[in-house]
């Protein structure tokens, strides 16, 4: 029931970052070119799936379980350090470039959109690269 | 600032993005989970990794979603056209996804997981990320696309 329900919440998702225009790299870059003709489309998206969202927050901080018996996992950090801001700012400098973020990357793997599956490439490069550095460091 | 009106779809945009939030409810209400992709995609490439059923559930959704989508609109391709012939094409999209997957991990989340759920439930260090991130991304844009030599 769970992975059924897993798997149905990544369709829906999926769906909703095709029909938005999120994963049109191009509408992506519209939207964040705000010095030229800027397509302010994708900040309803944002809206949208916030103000559906916000809601069911509400309603877990009140509980501990789901409707499904399982436990409420909410992050628990708070901290705001250098590690969120440099790892956010590099984040962005690839989005920007390429008008990809990790959604639409692989809603294109699935949909053979070759960008977004050269993307990929580079994006578990990039993770991996990640957990070597932290292993070495003893960071977590 | 010129607003791009012949590309603005607030419509299909803001039901894109409602159907978004009720994904990442349907994860939080019935699973207890975040839906946040990077975290959920970089736990696949630890295959020993804890929970990870649900993660491959989840991807494998994500993953036919165009096929979906193809099926309730025929004719309609999902994907825009995209040519990536120059070689400079290719090594630009590598290396966005290499800042995309090392950057989301230091960061502990993307548009999804700071972006939607983060801001879903008003959380200060995820406001943080996700000032930054479209910060740090409006900037590669302008830089991208108005400085002299800009490629597009």
């Amino acid at each position: 029931m769970s992975l059924l329900l897993a798997c149905l919440s990544g369709l829906i998702f999926g769906l909703g970052l095709l029909l938005s225009g999120m994963s049109n790299p191009a509408k992506v870059q519209g939207f964040l070119d705000i010095s030229g003709a800027w397509d302010p489309s994708l900040a309803f998206t944002m809206a949208g799936a916030i103000g559906v969202a916000m809601p069911f927050f509400f309603w877990a901080r009140q509980r501990s379980r789901t409707w499904l018996g399982l436990p409420l996992a909410l992050p628990v950090s708070a901290r705001v350090d250098r590690r969120l801001v440099f790892g956010s700012v590099l984040f962005g400098i690839g989005w920007g470039l390429s008008g990809i973020c990790p959604g639409p990357a692989l809603v294109g793997l699935g949909g053979g959109f070759l960008p977004a599956m050269v993307f990929v490439a580079g994006f578990c490069g990039g993770i991996l690269a990640f957990n070597r550095r932290s292993r070495s460091t003893g960071d977590a | 600032m010129i607003i791009d009106w012949p590309h603005f779809t607030p419509w299909s945009a803001l039901a894109g993005g409602g159907l978004i939030g009720l994904a990442a409810a349907l994860l939080l209400t019935g699973l207890g989970r975040i839906a946040g992709i990077s975290g959920i995609f970089a736990g696949l490439l630890q295959p020993f990794a804890a929970e990870n059923r649900w993660r491959w559930a989840f991807f494998l959704g994500l993953l036919f979603s165009p096929w979906l989508l193809r099926t309730l609109r025929p004719g309609q391709p999902a994907f825009p056209d995209a040519d990536i012939t120059a070689p400079g094409q290719w090594l630009l999209l590598l290396v966005a996804g290499v800042l995309v997957g090392y950057g989301t991990r230091m960061a502990n989340g993307c548009t999804s997981g700071h972006g939607v759920c983060g801001l879903a439930r008003l959380s200060p260090r995820s406001l943080v990320a996700v000032l930054v991130f479209m910060g740090s991304a409006m900037l590669t844009v302008a830089l991208l696309r108005h400085l002299p030599g800009g490629v597009s």
